[in-house]
């Protein structure tokens, strides 16, 4: 991270994931194995087209009123008997989820998968003022247990292999023995985790769609921990962005359809968990408090620009990392982000801002893999060259945080060059010509050159160009 | 409906690079009856720089570039990463500008050349060459931006001594991806090292590709490791294969 | 601080919020996926049984007044001691009938709160019994609502969930079932959709069963 903008350094951290072998090839099998499944899911292309567009139209029309549905959301919460928190930043967020901790005296908390957690750095937060805050998602037990974040949003320790975890539980666990087997693997973990689930205070979830017209919380997963979580102990804390309303239940099937066989290439998830209310009168179980924290951090200002507002369509699928050729090879945590891949790229500038992380966007090659399969139709590709434009050129009235943060001088005259090469014929030809005859002289130092041959032969060019041709052969000009 | 005649927007990459290509898609057009025009002030579509944000030198060369076709004839495009720039990305590039019309009207007489010779033309390839195994690369911007993915294979199952065999990653970015692939050379190099692996693997002596881009690329890497096959244009292949000599 | 965060948000989304564009209500631009299928009661019974065998769910068949002797005799052959269920729903009912007192597997009722019987459900009790309310054939899943009656745990916690299920109540998809049965004006606490036993794949994407929740899924089928 330099310490002059604060701006993280990809090229190293990318560059540095490259060079481990196991990392790579964890994620090719695994970004392989994501693909086939989910293509399976989706064998007819009329279907997933008329279901992709459904469920582009229902994320749509929630962000058209979403100010009127989170109010709506709040009003139905509150009849339910829930607690609905408003924060704009993730210490506000951290704030109150520890206020509400402390007022029960509670300190042992088990979580279910959240993203908003992860962007909160809520563990973290909880831990040093003295409240447990166990992850218990395998995934993420696995990598809380290394000190790791998710290098995948659906699959948190997706790059480790079972010989990395057998050794982690080996160190990390009491009366833990190393073994690479799977189900003795996770049979240790749930011996470990149903005590923390019988033991702990409070839960902790995230939300995958809040539904206004009936104030129910939707959870999806297949563990069994997120139940343990939100049922189990006498507190429930639901964490969500402000993205994730929805206007009707009956806008939830096909949300609910396109995220499981997007995500795992599951038909449905094991559990799909929807929380109206808290422990009901007569009812034996369930928390007797539930509380929603509503989230900003940053959201509202990316709503406020029309185009860059699709950017909170995202269900969380991770579809588009699993078809990312960058993401799949460089892995998550080069991203230094808490999303990585092409739905991080658009989301973490965003957040973050364009001085911080202007080279984000540019860590694609344009390939359209992840627009194509995105299953609320987030065109990615198209906000990447919006963000580069924003942090390049960014117009009157900007609304993207430190718009204007990936200016270079050196890449303005750059362009500026370009521009007059390709406006002028003349200066076209002189340009290729210069090329033909210079071009095998050009110092091999040169950075752009430098970078282009550390994989290739220099592009050698021909020695009669295009307009050369057609003009012997007599092609017509008009 | 066959047109009397078309344009030809050559691309800066197959001007320099792969000459030979851009003449073969005029010579493909020509033998079907076409007059194919070819202005000469044509440069490049500004892909480079809108993709880079740089909107306002993309839109001084763009401008440029649409002056020079001005009848409403087809402008028909040897690259479906220029083709894609040009169909589908000037209107947004000219958006709230004067050209916007002019822009949206130009976008739509845009062709990739082998959609145009399939789907415009119809033509009937004869086979006139060897026996003969090809691997295809399907550019991205070709695949996903003008869905290019039917015509290609159209076109080369009409020659009769020809094997193709797939790539097992078709769909899969070589790592080419304009200024990406010098801004991260490093993931760039990884992309393309495992698109030559698949190439290789295909045992094909020739990877085909509508795009010379990525034939740049894949193309570099290949002589860069001495590997034996050696990348061409689409448009060269069928021109070279049935051409009467 | 929280007031001044929500009129501070709220206010950032009302001043930027677009034109509210009408977009067309579900219902208009249902297209084929989400619509009716016309199954017949059989094949419904029959994809459902495929897409949860596939995820090693179990079903026991039964008949109609049979059931409890059935899930009594499985229970026994399993070697079970302790089962939780509901006392008080009809089927609670039905099964204690099914379960002689004083032999095992004993019948442990859930009729008090949590607090007081959480150590005996973490650890003593070898299955959970619930009905099911219902089940969606598309998916393969089964719809819970639970109630005082039949609380939240017991379809979580005992390593072994037993779900009787009748076939008539099998519906063609989620959102058939939510539009039926009228969830949006009536949503329990808690509702429901299980379609399986717990399960994970966080390891290598290997499939593993029994994570966190019930190992085993056993549909008694009437």
């Amino acid at each position: 991270m330099s310490a002059e903008t604060g701006a993280t350094d990809f090229h190293a951290s990318s560059s540095k994931a490259l060079l481990d072998p196991s990392l790579r090839a964890n994620f090719r099998r695994a970004m392989d194995g994501l693909m086939a499944k989910r293509a399976a899911q989706f064998p007819d292309p009329a279907e997933w087209n008329a279901l992709r567009d459904l469920a582009a139209s229902v994320r749509t029309r929630a962000l058209a009123k979403l100010p009127e549905l989170l109010e709506t959301l709040e009003a139905k919460c509150v009849a339910n008997g829930l607690k609905v928190h408003w924060a704009a930043t993730t210490d506000e967020a951290n704030a109150i989820v520890l206020a509400i901790l402390r007022d029960h005296g509670a300190t042992r908390l088990v979580k279910g998968k959240s993203m908003v957690s992860e962007e909160m750095h809520l563990n973290d937060f909880l831990s040093a003022n003295g409240v447990e805050s166990l992850e218990t998602d395998l995934g993420e037990y696995i990598i809380q247990l290394d000190g790791e974040t998710p290098s995948h949003i659906i699959m948190p320790a997706i790059h480790k292999n079972k010989q990395q975890i057998a050794r982690l539980f080996g160190q990390k666990i009491r009366d833990a023995v190393y073994t690479e087997d799977v189900d003795a693997l996770t049979a240790t973990a749930r011996r470990v985790l149903r005590q923390k689930f019988f033991e702990a205070e409070a839960g902790l979830s995230g939300v995958n769609f809040a539904v206004a017209e009936t104030g129910t919380l939707c959870l999806v997963e297949n563990e069994g921990n997120g139940r343990m979580s939100t049922h189990v102990p006498p507190i429930h804390i639901a964490v969500m962005g402000l993205e994730k309303v929805v206007e009707r239940l009956e806008d939830v099937p096909p949300l609910l359809t396109v995220l499981t066989r997007s995500a795992t290439g599951q038909p449905i998830s094991t559990y799909f968990n929807m929380i109206t209310a808290p422990r009901g009168p007569g009812e034996k179980d369930g928390p007797r408090e539930v509380h929603l924290v509503i989230l900003d951090n940053g959201r509202s200002r990316i709503f406020s620009d029309s185009e860059l507002q699709v950017t909170l369509r995202c269900i969380r699928c991770g579809a588009c990392m699993n078809y990312c050729p960058v993401y799949t090879r460089i892995g998550g945590h080069a991203y230094e982000a808490i999303y990585p891949g092409p739905i991080g790229m658009i989301l973490t500038p965003q957040i973050e801002g364009l001085k911080r992380r202007h080279e984000l966007p540019h860590a694609s090659s344009l390939c359209h893999a992840c627009t194509e399969i995105c299953p609320v139709e987030i065109p990615i590709t198209r906000l990447l060259v919006r963000l580069r434009k924003e942090a390049a050129q960014p117009p009157a009235g900007s609304k993207v945080l430190d718009a204007g943060g990936g200016r270079s001088r050196l890449e303005d005259l750059a362009w500026a060059g370009w521009q007059a090469a390709h406006t002028s014929p003349l200066l076209y030809r002189v340009m290729g010509t210069a090329l033909r005859l210079f071009g095998p002289l050009a110092p091999r130092g040169l950075p752009l050159l430098n970078a282009w041959t550390k994989s290739r032969t220099v592009p050698k060019r021909a020695k009669r160009t295009l307009q050369d041709l057609v003009r012997e052969k007599g092609i017509p000009d008009a | 409906m066959k047109p009397e005649a078309v344009y030809f927007f050559g691309t800066c990459v197959v001007d320099l690079f792969f000459p030979e290509a851009g003449l073969a898609g005029i010579e493909l057009l020509k033998r079907e009856g076409v007059r194919v025009v070819f202005p000469r002030g044509q440069t490049c579509c500004a892909q480079p720089a809108y993709n880079c944000g740089y909107h306002e030198e993309a839109r001084a060369v763009a401008r440029g570039q649409m002056a020079l076709f001005p009848k409403p004839l087809p402008v028909v495009v040897p690259s479906g990463s220029c083709a894609g720039m040009m169909k589908h990305h000037y209107p947004d590039l000219f958006e709230g500008t004067p050209e916007h019309a002019q822009a949206v009207a130009f976008a739509a007489r845009v062709h990739e050349l082998t959609q145009f010779l399939v789907d415009v033309l119809g033509v009937r390839l004869t086979d006139r060459g060897e026996k003969a195994t090809v691997t295809w690369h399907s550019s991205c911007h070709g695949l996903r931006e003008m869905g290019l993915e039917a015509e290609p294979k159209a076109l080369l199952s009409q020659l009769s001594n020809v094997t193709v065999v797939p790539l097992k990653r078709e769909r899969e970015c070589c790592g080419f991806g304009g200024t990406f692939s010098v801004r991260y050379p490093d993931i760039s190099a990884a992309m393309v090292t495992d698109k030559i692996a698949d190439v290789a693997s295909t045992g094909a002596p020739t990877v085909l590709s509508a795009d010379a881009a990525c034939l740049l690329n894949i193309g570099g890497a290949l002589e860069k490791t001495g590997a034996a096959a050696r990348p061409m244009h689409l448009a060269e292949f069928l021109w070279e294969r049935t051409r009467e000599r | 601080m929280p007031e001044t965060a929500r009129a501070a948000i709220l206010g950032r989304l009302h001043a930027a919020a677009g034109s509210g564009s009408a977009l067309p209500a579900l219902g208009k631009i249902l297209p084929g996926p989400l619509s009716s299928k016309g199954w017949s009661p059989a094949e419904r019974l029959t994809r459902l049984r495929r897409a949860m065998e596939a995820v090693k769910t179990e079903f026991l068949e039964a008949t109609e007044e049979g059931w409890p002797e059935a899930v009594h005799d499985f229970l026994v052959s399993e070697g079970a001691k302790k089962v939780a269920y509901g006392p008080a729903t009809e089927a609670g009912r039905a099964l204690a009938a099914a379960f002689p007192p004083g032999t095992l597997p004993e019948l442990v009722p859930y009729d008090r709160p949590v607090e007081e019987l959480k150590g005996a459900l973490f650890t003593d009790i070898d299955a959970g019994f619930t009905a099911v309310r219902s089940a969606i054939a598309e998916t393969g899943s089964l719809v819970l609502w639970p109630s005082p009656e039949e609380p939240r745990l017991l379809s979580l916690v005992p390593p072994l969930h037993v779900a009787l299920l009748s076939s008539a109540t099998i519906r063609e998809t989620f959102l058939e079932t939510i539009r039926e049965e009228g969830w949006a004006r009536r949503m329990p606490a808690n509702a429901l959709l299980i379609s399986g036993p717990s399960k994970t794949a966080d390891i290598e994407q290997t499939l593993a069963y029994g994570v966190h929740g019930p190992k085993r899924l056993v549909v008694v089928l009437v």
